[in-house]
């Protein structure tokens, strides 16, 4: 929040910084520096870690803590039983550790931590070079099971059934070309999703910072009408943060069943 | 728009950073703690139908001693009042044999008794007659001075009570 000149720059969150001078950190000449988004990443696995590690208690009457896991760990289990059948079973860590790391990242993203000096909460799922190589590894994924299951016949799935033989090659064409966009959409959708909310959340923040400079007047109508309208834009940032969590499993689960069981 | 202004500098730790820790998620988390979580799930899945297949065939065991133990009263009773039965008809028949045994007895009392008082009756009639014929023979001598024989005199006594 570079307030230069009393305006919120609500672009200013996304910046990447690297800590603790790993700015040079390089490998084969790539830079590697451990920043901000890299800490966040770490804190969500982290906790996510404590999470998942706080239900493996084993126990045949569960407590509070172990439901919470296991409604987690059921609930990403019908899902993929649901889309893929019972070869789903098998994607369980995979879809689990997705959608739990994408949910844990958007979540913690939203804690209004910025209220500490210095402290700000990074959310990594708006950047789409983060979302972007899990949504390449999902896409991986689909080509790897694909072909190994079906060889050449997964091309099979660009042809849909009845299609007349006059309209082969123009289907084919448009259904490869979907397929093919199905990584951008994904990595796409939840960098989009998450970036507008925390940009719109900024701005009504500055909005309410501007309104109380602006003295007595409509300057605090404004700050009190935008700061309502913030703490229910907060409210739907955290159904979009579970939404989009939920939605990037579900296409990922949706995919692996078209590699899985073509049509 | 950092992400896209930032690209080419944080990429390459953008990509290495995310796998890095998404692959310890994938491995540690995904792989080696979730199968644990579900695996307890499905146990205690296993664990509460067994338990109630287990509450199924102890009820159905339940209901079949029900059924025996019904059969077995049944039949109890049914030998109880067959042994009631059976006693009440001996009562009634030794009841019976010993009324009978004192009814005869009385019977034989009673007519004995009879008899008794029947011969005690001629006696006393007899008694009567003798009193009578000696009373009748007395007073004949005294009012009509004439000695009645006593023969004479039971005759008339006796002729004259049959009439009455």
């Amino acid at each position: 929040m570079a307030a230069e000149s009393g305006k919120v720059d609500p672009m200013h969150q996304f910046t990447i910084e690297p800590l603790f001078g790993s700015g040079g950190w390089e490998i084969a000449g790539y830079n590697i520096a451990f920043t901000n988004s890299s800490l966040w990443m770490m804190i969500s696995a982290a906790v996510l870690f404590v999470f998942v590690a706080g239900g493996l208690k084993r126990e045949l009457v569960p407590g509070r803590w172990q439901m919470a896991v296991e409604s987690f760990t059921g609930f990403v289990d019908s899902m993929l039983a649901a889309n893929i059948g019972p070869a789903g079973k098998k994607y369980v860590p995979y879809v689990f550790s997705l959608f739990m790391f994408i949910l844990f990242a958007n979540v913690l993203g939203l804690l209004p931590l910025a209220v500490v000096p210095g402290l700000h909460a990074f959310t990594f799922t708006s950047h789409f070079s983060a979302t972007g190589v899990l949504a390449i590894l999902s896409f991986s994924i689909v080509l790897v099971v694909g072909f190994w299951k079906h060889g050449f016949h997964f091309f099979s799935l660009f042809v849909p059934h009845g299609t007349p033989v006059l309209m082969i090659p123009l289907i084919f064409v448009i259904e490869l070309v979907s397929f093919l966009v199905r990584p951008f959409s994904l990595g796409l959708r939840l960098f989009v999703a998450m970036m507008a909310g925390h940009v719109l959340l900024e701005v009504l923040s500055g909005f309410v910072i501007n309104g109380l400079n602006a003295g007595i007047g409509i300057g605090p109508v404004v700050s009190v009408l935008s700061f309502i309208l913030m703490i229910a834009i907060v409210a739907l940032e955290f159904l979009v943060a579970g939404i989009q969590a939920y939605v990037f499993a579900l296409l990922t689960s949706l995919y692996i069943n078209d590699a899985e069981n073509l049509h | 728009m950092p992400q896209i202004a930032q690209l080419s500098a944080t990429y390459a730790s953008q990509i290495f950073w995310i796998l890095l820790v998404f692959g310890f998620v994938f491995f540690v988390i995904g792989r080696g703690m979730v199968p644990k979580v579900m695996q307890t799930v499905e146990a205690r899945d296993k664990q509460i139908a067994a338990d109630l297949a287990a509450a199924e065939k102890a009820r159905g065991a339940a209901d079949a001693e029900e059924e025996a133990w019904r059969k077995r009263e049944n039949e109890n009773r049914a030998q109880a009042q067959a042994i009631i039965a059976e006693a009440k008809a001996a009562a009634a028949k030794s009841t019976e044999g010993r009324l009978a045994e004192v009814g005869a007895k009385l019977d034989a009392r009673i007519a004995e008794a009879d008899a008794r008082i029947a011969s005690a009756r001629d006696a006393a009639m007899d008694e009567i007659e003798d009193v009578a014929a000696q009373a009748a023979g007395d007073i004949v001598s005294r009012i009509a001075g004439i000695s009645v024989d006593d023969a004479a005199a039971r005759a008339a006594v006796k002729k004259s009570m049959v009439i009455g």
